[in-house]
């Protein structure tokens, strides 16, 4: 039998390039220079608007945060609080540099990126207290829930499942001829999931706009990343899937805006899914119950003192004369209104109808509500 | 040595309605819901140019092209939430599972993010998962499985299964036209077999989920049963109706929810019940319509409640250990006399 030329057809069509490892370091940690305390990347596209908008956010997060505590401390939070100190920046730089038509889904830690696609803190805390008014009603937590106007979906417990779920609407939005990227959150624990890699497997595979930001948070729950995975940086992961990342300063919150506005405009060029891998770190246990006692002494508050987010922010602006002291108090104070105003909103939301619990499995003009059978009466 | 394979490539669009298999009607279901609605796509392995492991998608890709036949890897996880992704922006996406086995691999975003989604914060996912199931085929402990018992405890998943060319048709368009998640088990030993070819109406027309059939009506005692053991139950049927046994079946076709009301009626027409599936016995669907007969029809029993399923064992390869394992027409028999005399 004949066996195919094997030169010919080699000359008819060139192997491919074996892949080059694309990890970009550009917005990489840097360490401080000098004992120089730590501010924020200076090369920026941000107008003054978008700096101080920017604030405004971290700002809002933190404090949020803050009075979610002190709602699980009066026991008026029904579930666990989740807190992101530490790793603000992150959430809130890579969802800034989205457009309002863009979707995200984030994980739990990532409240400000909600926050930054425009969902209420009223919202938030009527979640967080399971009351009717929230927008689901009781009948889920935090920030599990949804708005596909405002390109929101909310994460479920099972981390990594998003990827998949976040690939089929970019799926869905190409048959419908729309044009927008999304950012999916995942984090140094969620990577080790199977729904993760099937996810990002098939993004990329078929060069569907999706942008995976990683937070490397260092602990899940309380597993430390060297028994999460054996890379020494998560973006090396992308070359699985044969896709380009980014390291960058998750705690630089100028840096992750840059930097996701570049995964974004790759991204709609048509050049596929990125990773960005974000280097940032919990400061708080994995809800507030959790004492920490797997945290090496001192970290926290090496964190704390040196590589806040928040505080790097507020350093930057001011030495870059983005802004006056003054009119940060200014943004505190209307941030501090708007939470008062949308906690007292929530507080005063009735708790649900017990009988509620029936309805909306199903589509309820269809299959009727589950309602308690009535015992032995037919 | 003569090694010329002739491929034959059946992708003409299939016909509205005539002469049909089980399969072939639930082609034509699909191709006619595409063709009916820009939104409808489909998802799976081997879907696109091959047509799927039992050509269920065959020439869909030439039709309506890779955007709405979309070739996956081999990912079921993928698959799963991709569907459920693309249907929360409102496409009505029909999943393949190459064999029902592989459900298990989609099972965490079948249980945890379709099923829950309109509760959790009132987004349905109009989409269907479907595939082959069942056993008898000589297919093994990861080729035969069937499924329903492990997604009848979650709520927000419909469960269908059709046993009839008509109903395969007609059910999966009202699957792919339901609101809310539908998985579609389609017994495969029922796919191709020349018994069930059946002329289908040319018209458009959808067979409504959450309603069972009677398949045969009778007087003596109901054999309540779905998917391929129709088969099976008609059969002793026949055999029974030679001693003088009127024997009424239940094709339930609606596994979850449950059509209490075509349940509970037969119940109370022949006070004699034989729950017949094809899964095994312990935990399985028949479990839950016995305690609903239990509750809801006690004092219109004269016997009692019978199943009849397969062993508690995984499904085996060999056929007599095959034969072994899953319910015969004799077992049915035997049963049914015995009930009768009770």
């Amino acid at each position: 039998m004949d066996q195919p030329d094997k030169s010919t057809r080699r000359r008819r069509r060139p192997a491919r390039p074996r892949f080059q490892m694309r990890v970009s370091t550009k917005y990489a940690p840097r360490k401080a220079v000098d004992g120089k305390p730590l501010s924020c990347s200076t090369e920026t596209t941000l107008n003054a608007e978008q700096h101080l908008d920017l604030y405004r956010y971290l700002k809002l997060t933190r404090l949020v945060e803050e009075r979610l505590v002190n709602l699980y401390r009066q026991t008026k939070v029904v579930g666990g609080v989740f807190r992101s100190l530490g790793q603000e920046a992150t959430a809130v730089g890579t969802a800034y540099a989205l457009q309002p038509h863009d979707f995200i889904t984030p994980l739990i830690r990532d409240l400000g990126a909600v926050l930054v696609k425009g969902i209420r803190p009223r919202e938030i805390f009527a979640q967080y207290m399971a009351k009717a008014w929230g927008p689901s009603g009781g009948k889920d937590l935090n920030i599990h829930f949804g708005d596909m106007q405002k390109g929101f979906i909310g994460p479920i417990s099972h981390l990594g499942d998003m990827i998949p779920v976040m690939t089929g609407i970019l799926l869905g939005a190409r048959m419908q001829k729309k044009k927008f990227v999304a950012v999916a959150y995942i984090g140094d624990g969620g990577m080790s999931t199977g729904a993760f890699h099937e996810g990002l497997n098939f993004a990329a595979v078929q060069r569907l706009p999706l942008i995976v930001v990683a937070e490397h948070n260092h602990y899940a729950y309380s597993t430390p990343t060297s028994l999460q995975t054996a890379v020494r940086d998560l973006a090396e992961k992308a070359a699985g899937y044969g896709i380009p990342s980014h390291i960058v300063d998750g705690n630089d919150v100028v840096a992750c805006y840059e930097v996701t506005k570049q995964a974004a405009d790759y991204a709609r060029r048509g050049g596929g899914a990125v990773l960005i891998e974000a280097k940032t770190y919990r400061r708080k246990g994995h809800a507030e119950h959790d004492d920490q006692r797997y945290v090496g002494e001192g970290e926290v508050e090496w964190w704390e003192k040196n590589n806040d987010p928040l505080d790097r922010y507020e350093r930057y602006l001011l030495e870059c004369n983005h802004a006056t002291k003054e009119k940060l108090e200014e943004i505190d104070a209307s941030v501090l209104r708007e939470i008062d105003e949308d906690c007292a909103w929530a507080e005063s939301s009735p708790m649900p109808e017990g009988e509620q619990a029936a309805y909306g499995v199903f589509e309820n003009n269809i299959v009727p509500p589950a309602f308690r059978p009535k015992v032995l009466e037919g | 040595m003569s090694t010329a394979v002739k491929k034959e490539h059946k992708s003409a669009r299939p016909e509205r309605g005539g002469q049909a298999t089980l399969v072939e009607a639930i082609r034509q279901g699909i191709w006619e819901e595409m063709e009916r609605d820009p939104t409808v796509f489909v998802i799976g392995e081997d879907v696109g140019a091959y047509g799927g492991a039992f050509k269920v998608t065959d020439g869909l890709i030439d039709q309506f092209g890779k955007e709405r036949v979309v070739d996956t890897p081999i990912s079921e996880g993928a698959i799963v939430g991709a569907a459920c992704g693309a249907a929360l922006m409102g496409m009505r996406p029909v999943a393949e599972f190459q064999f029902i086995d592989f459900i298990s691999a989609g099972f965490d975003l079948l249980t945890n993010y379709a099923a829950k989604c309109r509760y959790r914060w009132g987004a349905g996912i109009p989409a269907v998962f479907r595939g082959p199931c069942g056993s008898g085929v000589r297919s093994g402990p990861f080729h035969s499985l069937n499924a329903e018992a492990f997604f009848l405890n979650t709520a927000g998943l419909k469960i269908v299964e059709p046993s009839t060319a008509y109903d395969a048709k007609g059910l999966i368009k009202a699957a792919i036209r339901d609101p809310d998640p539908v998985l579609f088990f389609e017994h495969k030993k029922l796919y191709r077999l020349p018994r069930l070819r059946e002329e289908l109406p040319p018209d458009d027309y959808i067979v409504e989920i959450g309603k069972a059939r009677v398949a045969r009506s009778g007087r003596d005692l109901s054999i309540i049963t779905f998917g391929a053991m129709v088969l099976t139950a008609l059969d002793a049927a026949e055999e029974l109706e030679k001693e003088g046994l009127d024997v009424e079946v239940i094709d339930l076709r609606t596994l979850a929810p449950l059509d209490k009301a075509a349940i509970l009626a037969s119940v109370k027409k022949t006070s004699k019940v034989i729950l017949l599936h094809e899964a095994s016995r312990t935990g399985g669907i028949g479990g839950e319509i016995a305690a609903l007969i239990a509750e809801e029809a006690f004092e219109w029993l004269d016997a009692p409640v019978i199943r009849i399923a397969s062993i508690d064992t995984p499904v085996p390869y060999s056929p007599p250990l095959e034969d072994y394992y899953l319910p015969q027409i004799k077992d049915v028999v035997d049963a049914a006399r015995k009930l009768a005399a009770y």
